[in-house]
């Protein structure tokens, strides 16, 4: 069942927001939560990153979506908008593949 | 939910085989950051009652940095509510119009559409990579996401790493 999950993080997620907007100023400025929580979504994307490019289920595994990565990074440092890196990437795998 | 790095979240987790309560705390973990934008959003809005309760809705990465852009108060309002509702309406018509186009499309795989997800990722992490610190928590956090992999249900690692990351930041200054 996926919509339970689904609605308890939309709420979460808005709630998260309103929070931010209505919290005290003194308990988002201490300097241990202004540190920590930048550091959340780099480290959760990347780790989204690793795992979506080279696993599958509880394996390991090195196939075309490496290719794609390398390709995405390629168009990141290029600065290239972002749904050119997203496609440059879907082509990169589906073109791989069909080697 | 509305907060793009949150919905890719909830997709690759579940996509790569994870349970949806892991997706669920992996999306909300990534949210965590809009409270730090309220913050900076509060004095600058000055929203009260149903306003403020519209305008949560609104803070995320892109109207945070149209909203705090600007020199002066009402022209941060606008650059808010209109950034707001624009990325709003067409957000949601994208992911309308990909939920349709799903259903007439073949096989997703050979179109490479799995390798979106880490692509797109890539290119909303991008922008945080300035300096040591944050890149030396990105290959880390992605070492230690493969090496838990085989270990535990989908959707753990992640977890695994947001709780490193909360022992790492939150421990006292020295």
């Amino acid at each position: 069942m996926i919509w339970a999950p689904l609605l308890v993080a939309s709420v979460a997620c808005y709630l998260i927001k309103l929070s931010g907007l209505s919290l005290p100023q003194r308990f988002l400025e201490d300097p241990r939560i202004q540190r920590t929580v930048p550091l959340l979504p780099v480290a959760l994307l990347a780790a989204l990153i690793a795992i979506n490019s080279f696993s599958t289920g509880n394996h390991l595994v090195l196939d075309a979506r490496a290719a794609a990565l390398a390709v995405a990074g390629i168009a990141v440092l290029l600065r290239a908008p972002f749904l050119v890196v997203v496609a440059g990437g879907a082509a990169t795998a589906a073109l791989v593949r069909l080697l | 939910m509305f907060t793009g790095a949150s919905q890719f979240a909830f997709v690759g987790v579940v996509g790569a085989g994870g349970s949806a309560w892991a997706g669920a705390a992996t999306a909300v973990l990534l949210g965590t950051r809009n409270a730090l934008y309220g913050l900076r959003l509060s004095s600058l809005l000055n929203v009260r009652g149903l306003r403020r309760v519209a305008a949560s809705h609104f803070v995320i990465d892109e109207t945070t940095a149209m909203a705090i852009a600007r020199d002066d108060p009402a022209a941060s309002r606008f650059a808010f509510w209109v950034t707001g509702l624009i990325l709003l309406s067409l957000w949601n018509l994208g992911t309308l119009i990909g939920a349709l186009a799903t259903q007439v499309l073949p096989d997703p795989k050979a179109l490479g559409l799995d390798a979106a997800p880490p692509a797109a990722f890539l290119a909303l992490i991008a922008p945080r990579l300035r300096g040591r610190e944050p890149i030396a928590i990105a290959l880390g956090a992605a070492i230690v996401a493969l090496a838990f992999l085989p270990f535990v249900p989908p959707g753990v690692p992640l977890l695994v790493v947001a709780l490193l990351v909360g022992v790492i930041g939150l421990r006292p200054a020295r």
